[in-house]
C-alpha cells in the first residue's frame, strides 16, 4: 500500500477529532474524540516507522498509547468529580469561571 | 535446556546509561514515589503530611545538589548528550532546571500553609508537585521530540490534578477540566505535528534532525512544515501564548492559588525551553519559515494579554491575562533566534518565575479561607491593615510592569535590546506599548491597595496571618526580584554562559 494512503486515513481521523471536541458538548465524547486524535497519530506514526524502516515510529506509538491511558484516567476522574458535584457532565453546564 | 543455560550464562548487552544526566530528575521522582508510599504504609496521618512535606523539600534540594554537579561538568568537559542521544547535559538545561526547582521550592513552602488553612492537606499534593517538576526539568534536557511529549505529558497529568485538588470548591474542579480538555487537545495537536516532522525527516532526535536538515535540500517541505506549525500550536497552548490563551485566565482563576504560584513561571520556563531547542535549535535552518509565525505570536500575545486585562475586576484573572503578555515578551526573544535572543528569553523566564510567583502568594494569602476573595475591591485599603503584604505586591507588580531597579526591567530591556540589535523595530515598538498599557493594570491593583476604605467596614482591614514559611518563600521571591534588579550582570552571564553551551552542544553533537 502507498504511504499516503496511511496519511489519508491519519488525516481524516484526526479531522473527526478536532470536529468531535469543537462541536460535542458532552465531556466523554469530547474526551473519546480526543482519544481519536491520538489514534491518528498513532497511524502516521507507524506508517512513518515503516516507510523510513526504523523502529522509532512504532515505538513512540507505544508511548502515545500508555499516556493516553494515563490522560484518560485523570481525565474520568475530574468529570467524576464534577459530576458528583453539578450532577451533570454537560459542558454547557460548568460555567461559573468566565469574564 | 543446554539453551536455556546458555541463554542465562550468556552476558545481557544492558545500554549504558549516564545517571548523572537525569540524577535531578530521579531524586524528584524518587521523593514523590516515597512520599505516596508513605502515605500508603503510615498509619498517623498528621504525622505523615509533616513527613511529606519535609521528604519534598529535601528532595527539590537533592535535586539542586545534582543540578550544580551538573553545571560544573558541563562547564568544565563541555555539554554533552546521553542516553542514546535522548537528553542533552548542556548549560540550558541547567539554567531552565535551577528555574523549575526554584520555582517548585518556593511552590512547596507557599502550599504547606494553604493546604491547612483549606483543610486539603493531603501528601498526594506534594507527590503530584514533585512529579510536575520532574517533567518540567525533563523538558528542559529533552533532546528527542519523543522525549518532549513524554516531559510535557508528565508535568501537565499532574497538574491537571492539582489544578483540580481542591475537593470542594466547583470552580476548581472547572478550572481542572477546562485545563485537561485543553492541554490534552494541544498535546493531541503537538503530537500530530511531530509524527509529521518524524516523517519528514525519518527521525525524531533533534541532534539528528538538524543534521539531515543541513545535509539535505527537500523538494516537498510541505509535510514538515506543517509539522512545525502544528507543534507550535502545540507548545503555544502550553505557554499560553496568544491565540491559544482561552484556558489560561479561568485554569488561573480558578485552580487552588499555589498552584498557579507555581505553574505559572515553571510551565513557561519549561515550554519555552522546548521551543528554544527545537526551533532556534534543530530547526535553525528554517528560521525564514517559522520567524513569522512567532513573530505574530507574539504581537498577538502582547495585544491581547495587556489590552484583555485592563477590563478584567478579578485580581488572578488580571495576572492570567498579563501572563499572556509576559509570554509574549519572552517570544520576542524566541523570534531574535539568535544568541542574544536565547540569553535574554532565558533571563526573563527567570525573573517572571519570580514575578509571577510573589505576586499570586500574596495573593494566595490575602485570599483567605476559601480562597474566594480575589475580586479588586477586596484589595481596597489593604495597604492600611496589612502594609507589608501590600508593599510586596507593590513590589512584584512593578517589576512586572518593568519599573527599573527590578527584575522585570532588564529582562524586557534585554529582551527589547536583542530584537533591536536584529533589527526588529517593529516587534520592540509593540513591545513597549503593550507594557506601558499593562503599567494600567497594575496600576490599578496598586492604587486599590493604597486608596482609603471608603464604605463600612472594609473586608481588608481584617488581619490575615502569614505563616512562616510563606514568610520564608515571599522574602526569597522579593530578594530575588531585587537581585535580578540591582545585580543583574550575575543571572545574565549565567544565561549567556547557558546558551553558549547549547550552543556548543548542537556543534558537538552533530
Amino acid at each position: 500500500m502507498l504511504l499516503n494512503q496511511f496519511l489519508l486515513l491519519g488525516a481524516v481521523l484526526f479531522g473527526t477529532g478536532v470536529y468531535g471536541v469543537l462541536t460535542r458538548r458532552h465531556t466523554v465524547l469530547v474526551l473519546m474524540s480526543i482519544e481519536l486524535m491520538l489514534a491518528a497519530v498513532n497511524i502516521n506514526l507507524v506508517a512513518f516507522g515503516a516507510f523510513s524502516g526504523s523502529v522509532a515510529g512504532q515505538v513512540f506509538a507505544l508511548f502515545v498509547l500508555t499516556i493516553a491511558a494515563a490522560e484518560v484516567g485523570v481525565g474520568l476522574a475530574i468529570v467524576l468529580l464534577i459530576f458528583r458535584n453539578l450532577h451533570s457532565s454537560d459542558l454547557d453546564d460548568v460555567d461559573v469561571l468566565k469574564g | 535446556m543446554t539453551v536455556l543455560a546458555q541463554a542465562l550464562d550468556a552476558a545481557v548487552d544492558t545500554p549504558r546509561v549516564d545517571w548523572l544526566a537525569i540524577a535531578p530528575e530521579t531524586v524528584l521522582f524518587g521523593a514523590a514515589v516515597a512520599i505516596v508510599l508513605g502515605r500508603a504504609l503510615a498509619r498517623r496521618r498528621p504525622l505523615v503530611d509533616e513527613a511529606s512535606f519535609l521528604t519534598a523539600l529535601v528532595g527539590v534540594v537533592a535535586a539542586g545538589v545534582f543540578t550544580f554537579v551538573q553545571w560544573v561538568v558541563v562547564d568544565g568537559d563541555g555539554p554533552y548528550q546521553a542516553i542514546a542521544g535522548m537528553v542533552a547535559v548542556d548549560g540550558f538545561a541547567v539554567f531552565v532546571r535551577t528555574v523549575v526547582l526554584i520555582a517548585t521550592f518556593l511552590g512547596l513552602l507557599l502550599s504547606a500553609g494553604y493546604l491547612r488553612r483549606e483543610g486539603l492537606e493531603a501528601p498526594e499534593y506534594h507527590a503530584l508537585m514533585l512529579c510536575s517538576a520532574t517533567g518540567m526539568m525533563l523538558m528542559a534536557s529533552a533532546n528527542d521530540l519523543i522525549v518532549v511529549f513524554l516531559a510535557l505529558e508528565i508535568l501537565s497529568i499532574a497538574l491537571y490534578v492539582l489544578v483540580a485538588f481542591d475537593r470542594r470548591r466547583v470552580t476548581s474542579q472547572e478550572a481542572g477540566l477546562k485545563y485537561f480538555l485543553l492541554g490534552s487537545f494541544s498535546s493531541a495537536v503537538l503530537l500530530y505535528g511531530i509524527a509529521l516532522v518524524y516523517g519528514g525527516t525519518g527521525t525524531t532526535n533533534l541532534t539528528r534532525i538538524a543534521r539531515f536538515l543541513a545535509g539535505t535540500t527537500l523538494l516537498e517541505e510541505g509535510v514538515l512544515l506543517t509539522g512545525l506549525v502544528l507543534m507550535l500550536v502545540g507548545l503555544g497552548f502550553k505557554v499560553a501564548a496568544a491565540p491559544f490563551h482561552m484556558w489560561a485566565p479561568d485554569v488561573y482563576q480558578g485552580s487552588p492559588t499555589p498552584v498557579v504560584s507555581f505553574m505559572g513561571g515553571a510551565t513557561k520556563a519549561a515550554a519555552f525551553a522546548a521551543i528554544l531547542r527545537v526551533y532556534a535549535g534543530a530547526f535553525e535552518l528554517y528560521r525564514v519559515d517559522w520567524r513569522p509565525a512567532v513573530w505574530a505570536l507574539a504581537v498577538l500575545s502582547l495585544v491581547v494579554g495587556s489590552v484583555a486585562a485592563l477590563v478584567q475586576t478579578d485580581v488572578k484573572r488580571m495576572l492570567a491575562y498579563s501572563s499572556v503578555a509576559h509570554a509574549g515578551y519572552v517570544l520576542i526573544g524566541v523570534q531574535v533566534g539568535n544568541e542574544a535572543g536565547t540569553t535574554a528569553a532565558l533571563y526573563y523566564v527567570m525573573a517572571y518565575t519570580l514575578m509571577v510567583f510573589g505576586a499570586f502568594a500574596v495573593v494566595t494569602v490575602v485570599g483567605r479561607r476559601g480562597d474566594r476573595r480575589h475580586e479588586l475591591a477586596d484589595y481596597r485599603g489593604l495597604a492600611g491593615a496589612q502594609p507589608v503584604l501590600a508593599a510586596l505586591l507593590t513590589l512584584f507588580l512593578l517589576a512586572q510592569a518593568g519599573v527599573p531597579l527590578t527584575g522585570g526591567f532588564v529582562a524586557k530591556l534585554s529582551v527589547f535590546d536583542a530584537a533591536v540589535d536584529a533589527g526588529q523595530y517593529w516587534l520592540a515598538l509593540v513591545g513597549m506599548l503593550a507594557a506601558a498599557v499593562s503599567a494600567f493594570v497594575y496600576l490599578r491593583i496598586v492604587l486599590a491597595m493604597y486608596a482609603p476604605e471608603d464604605d463600612g467596614p472594609a473586608v481588608a482591614a481584617r488581619p490575615v496571618r502569614v505563616d512562616l514559611a510563606a514568610a520564608v518563600a515571599l522574602a526569597i521571591a522579593a530578594a530575588g526580584v531585587l537581585f535580578l534588579g540591582l545585580l543583574p550582570d550575575v543571572v545574565l552571564d549565567f544565561a549567556r554562559d547557558a546558551t553558549q553551551l547549547l550552543a556548543a552542544g548542537g556543534r558537538a553533537g552533530a
